[in-house]
């Protein structure tokens, strides 16, 4: 009970009219002489409306209540913070180092902050002047006649579950002052956040603005910084799989976070991250910071394509000696070299490498190379390997590609399958409805109610046995042993049959090649080149199905990908089919 | 009425016309271009995985309701449930319709599914956009009617009758008059159960007049929930036949004769053989005159000229003054013949091998060449092959010989059926065959010296 701390709340009693208050244990003010109780608490009137101090205080819940329970001041970027911190945590608990959380993330966003001049610079743009103004509101505000904290020193800990701390927000138009907006109902019919409303509406120019996918790119950044071992496949994966909050993440926001209007469309995202799109965005996020070069990938890397290749083959359930041919072309392509892998934004603007698509081009490129896969050859040779197969059954087997797609064939369409239903049933609505305004609020509560009693009732329609167990988040989608029947492992058959001994060294078997593209586009067509299935042999269609599939990306990206390997595979045979386009698309090796 | 359907209602009643899918006036279906529509509609932008994943969600409960996996799809519905939280609100409007729809199917069939849980559903779905309570109400009853509950049928059509939602669109009019007259006919049900108990008893009987006042009262209160309808355009067969039966049990002819010709002859009814069948089933009960009975089959010999109505038709226009009327019997018999579901008719053959002489004889021969014009080049094949000529003969020897005398007088003597019925050796119809050649000899409309 401290009278000294009460005496700054000027109000008169509802009940007595005095002006005589004390504290209660909760933090509450009660009248000293006819002992009523306000709703008003200490915090409320305590916490500075300066967001200096706002960050601080989340986590402690020592915030303002709005009137009418309508929560928390707070910013549209406290929001993405949210989403990152529960992103970091997730992929914590995925095994990456917390150094990535602590460390790596956290000081890209302080970085990105401080960029986008939303916190720790000196000076932030704009506000100075609308400073004032906030104080000048303050003062003529009677309910929050508590001196503004405006200079308060920073608080040094920066690490990121304790929030950063904000300088202030920028840009809030100088009629759109921010303690009018936490008062005022009219404010709040268009967000629940205190910039949304203008922080949908800006628009300027240099500046990368946080969106949902963004946080995936700043997640990546941080993974390929720490050089982890989750390509941006395996993320997007995992996000589709639901073990990284990505969907409805703003769920996860304290309850005092209150989400509406426009914060709806910045938070609620309907569909999963698209490869290409994320990508785009990291670079542009990395561009953005100003990032230094990143640690190196050296050949130790899992990023590097040798080691990439040799989780793929193992993937797709090819032989392991192909990872023999897989380093051969990275070492002839130059695909390896630390220079080229390594990402640096500033000095090779607007380009890093897909590494897991290149990976897995790089397989592509050698079963052409093995197979020719001309919707002929690779099928003769199957024969062969089944006859030779059949006369030595205590030898090793050997490769045949027909068995291999069949197998592969079978897996891959029930895996398809499965995905397409698994996403068919997919739940997309968030418990925590996002409505317009709060007149609809009870539209979309009452909706929500009704959708989750006519679930009960179609639930109940279905058998009771669990159809599906929850899987664990895994770099691998298929598993192939020994002992299935059903699902062989050729891991271990040998290539014996496709290579000839000459000389010293092994030559493919096949000495031709088709290249998957003559031409490529010009640059300000943005892609590479074009992929029209049905010009393709069925077998090359098949396995850019299944790759690309395994990588969630359109097969048109790996097609592209496989044409630039080729295109620095083959780098003077491309020179000359320039001159002579016309002439046949086989063209030898050696 | 819960406050939460009102709160959803937005003037969508445009909306509520458009349908889902492209459909060309035939009632083609092209499902090609709904997907291309679709893409246009969102100006070429990618469609969002929600709405990407929930229309194969629809999809797959498709597939699961064609193959009778009702468990499948109930599976599905719960995933696709959350269309009604689509953030598109034109799509939001629509999903309580389909899932509806899809919803009412699956627990119709569902082994684990009864009447109550069709009735929660029922319950929960009138009540998420309001434009489709009566719809859903209606289809509700007829549900509940099919499972034989009556009275529970006829309450929810109470409710759905009294159910007024601020200014109703001329679509739910029509939805009202339609409940009304459901239940109108759910009345004449009970009505005519009691007319059949009523017949059992004497007409002296105290029991009589209290059981026949109770039916009037009945009779009462169904004229008026029919009525609205029926003044609707539209094909309201059932609810019009009922009426009319309880208006002539009453008595009530003009009524009855009003309902029946405005029925059967109002232009923006759309045309329907059954009304005028209707007209003349009364016309003759009533015993109308002839030309009256004429003019109304005429319309349905042009609606439907294969109608077996049309042999009574034809006796109506052969006993007719009017030469007009006289050369219509002909081409009614010829009309009745062009039909492959006729062939067979024994009676049209008589009939018109019968008339044809009539006609010959009192030489109409131009009549009788203006039917056979167009039809010369067909019906030999059609009718007068040697193939019809052996099956006929085996089938049903008269239906033959009857055939034989058509052919022999439009095809002249050679013809191949005539030929083939001529060769057989009948011991009973020796004579009647006999006679036959001879007319045919006589009547035929070819020439045999041409």
């Amino acid at each position: 009970m401290d009278l000294e701390e009460a005496k700054e709340f000027k109000e008169r009693c509802s009940q007595c009219a005095a002006v005589s208050w004390g504290l209660t244990d909760e933090g509450k003010y009660y009248c000293t002489s006819c002992h009523n109780v306000t709703e008003k608490s200490k915090e409320v009137i305590n916490s500075s409306v300066i967001p200096n101090t706002k960050i601080n205080t989340i986590n402690r819940g020592l915030r303002k209540k709005r009137k009418h329970e309508k929560g928390w001041d707070w910013y549209v970027c406290e929001g993405f913070q949210y989403i990152l911190y529960h992103q970091a945590e997730a992929l914590k608990n995925l095994g990456v180092g917390s150094e990535l959380k602590d460390e790596v993330l956290h000081s890209f966003w302080k970085r990105y902050l401080q960029k986008s001049k939303q916190a720790y610079c000196k000076n932030p743009v704009n506000t100075s002047g609308r400073k004032t103004k906030v104080l000048k509101d303050n003062l003529h505000c009677s309910d929050w006649a508590s001196e503004p904290e405006l200079l308060s020193g920073g608080d040094t800990d920066f690490a990121l579950e304790s929030g950063a701390e904000f300088q202030s927000d920028a840009q809030i138009p100088k009629d759109f002052p921010i303690t009018k907006a936490s008062q005022s109902g009219a404010a709040s019919v268009c967000s629940g956040s205190l910039d949304g409303v203008e922080y949908s509406l800006r628009k300027e120019k240099g500046i990368v603005k946080m969106t949902v996918p963004r946080t995936l790119a700043f997640c990546y950044l941080s993974l390929l910084w720490q050089r982890e071992t989750i390509t941006l496949s395996d993320l997007l994966r995992f996000v589709e799989e639901d073990h990284i909050p990505y969907i409805n993440a703003f769920e996860r926001f304290p309850e005092e976070m209150k989400l509406y209007g426009r914060d709806k469309g910045i938070f609620a995202v309907e569909s999963w991250p698209d490869y290409e799109e994320i990508y785009k965005n990291m670079i542009e996020v990395a561009t953005f910071l100003d990032l230094p070069r990143f640690p190196e990938i050296t050949e130790d890397c899992y990023l590097h394509p040798n080691i990439l290749c040799m989780k793929y083959l193992m993937e797709v359930n090819l032989p392991d000696e192909m990872h023999g041919l897989t380093c051969q072309v990275v070492k002839m392509t130059g695909i390896g070299e630390v220079d080229f892998l390594t990402f640096d934004p500033i000095a090779k603007m607007k380009k890093t490498v897909k590494y897991d698509v290149q990976a897995v081009a790089v397989i592509v490129v050698v079963l052409k190379l093995l197979f020719l896969l001309d919707d002929n050859l690779e099928w003769s040779y199957s024969d062969l390997a089944e006859t030779y197969n059949e006369e030595h059954k205590e030898d090793k087997p050997q490769f045949g590609f027909r068995k291999w797609y069949q197998v592969m064939k079978k897996t891959f369409d029930e895996k398809k399958q499965k995905w397409e239903e698994a996403r068919a049933k997919y739940s997309w609505k968030s418990g925590k409805p996002l409505y317009h305004s709060h007149i609809d609020k009870s539209v979309a509560y009452k909706r929500r109610e009704m959708v989750v009693n006519l679930q009960k009732q179609f639930s109940a329609l279905v058998d009771s046995t669990p159809v599906v167990e929850k899987k664990g988040p895994s770099s691998f989608q298929f598993n192939w042993t020994e002992e299935d029947i059903n699902r062989p492992c050729f891991h271990e058959h040998t290539l014996q049959g496709l290579l000839v001994k000459k000389g010293q060294s092994l030559k493919t078997k096949n000495s031709l090649y088709w290249l998957s593209t003559q031409k490529f586009c010009k640059s300000y067509c943005k892609h590479v080149t074009t992929y029209e299935e049905s010009n393709f042999s069925l077998s090359y269609q098949f396995i850019l199905n299944i790759f690309s599939f395994l990588l969630r990306i359109k097969t048109s990206i790996l097609h592209e990908e496989v044409s630039l390997i080729e295109k620095k595979l083959f780098k003077k045979k491309y020179s000359e089919s320039k001159k002579n386009s016309s002439r046949s698309k086989k063209i030898r090796r050696h | 009425m819960s406050d939460f359907s009102e709160q959803l209602t937005k003037p969508v009643t445009e909306d509520e016309q458009v349908e889902t899918s492209v459909s060309s006036g035939t009632g083609m279906h092209f499902p090609w271009l709904q997907k291309q529509l679709e893409t246009v509609v969102t100006g070429g932008k990618k469609k969002k995985d929600f709405a990407q994943t929930t229309s194969a969600c629809l999809e797959f409960i498709q597939e699961a309701l064609l193959r009778h996996q009702w468990q499948r799809a109930a599976e599905y519905m719960h995933s696709y449930l959350q269309t009604l939280e689509d953030s598109d609100s034109y799509k939001r409007q629509t999903a309580p319709e389909v899932i509806w729809k899809l919803g009412s199917e699956i627990l119709f069939y569902h082994p684990k599914s009864n009447v109550e849980t069709f009735n929660t559903f029922a319950d929960r779905m009138k009540n998420i956009g309001v434009l489709n309570y009566l719809k859903i109400s209606l289809q509700h009853a007829l549900y509940l009617l099919h499972h034989g509950m009556f009275e529970d049928a006829d309450r929810n059509l109470s409710q759905a009758e009294t159910w007024r939602y601020g200014e109703k669109s001329s679509s739910q009019e029509v939805l009202i008059n339609l409940v009304q007259a459901y239940k109108g006919l759910l009345q004449y049900y009970t009505w005519s159960k009691k007319k059949m108990e009523l017949s059992e008893f004497d007409e002296d009987d105290y029991a009589y007049t209290s059981k026949s006042q109770n039916m009037l009262s009945q009779s009462c209160k169904t004229s008026v929930n029919i009525c609205a309808l029926i003044k609707v355009p539209g094909v309201w067969d059932p609810f019009v036949k009922s009426y009319v039966e309880m208006l002539e049990f009453y008595g009530d002819q003009d009524g009855a004769r009003n309902v029946l010709t405005n029925y059967a002859y109002d232009e923006k009814f759309p045309s329907n053989p059954n009304a005028h069948i209707y007209l003349y089933d009364f016309l003759k009960r009533e015993k109308a005159p002839r030309a009256k009975l004429i003019s109304v089959l005429k319309i349905l010999h042009e609606i439907v000229p294969s109608h077996k109505l049309m042999l009574e038709f034809h006796m109506l226009l052969r006993k007719s003054e009017k030469e007009e009327h006289r050369k219509l019997g002909l081409g009614v018999l010829f009309g009745v013949l062009d039909f492959a579901g006729c062939t067979k008719n024994k009676t049209a053959w008589r009939y018109l091998a019968k008339y044809l002489k009539l006609m010959l004889m009192e030489s109409h021969t131009v009549w009788v060449q203006e039917e056979w014009n167009s039809r010369k080049n067909w019906w030999p094949a059609f009718h007068f092959s040697s193939f019809w000529a052996k099956t006929d003969w085996k089938e049903d020897t008269a239906l033959a010989f009857e055939k034989a005398y058509v052919a022999g007088i439009l095809l002249g003597k050679g013809c191949r059926y005539f030929r083939y019925i001529l060769k057989q050796d009948h011991q009973i119809l020796k004579k009647k065959i006999k006679r036959m050649k001879k007319s045919v000899k006589k009547y035929s409309i070819v020439n045999p010296g041409v």
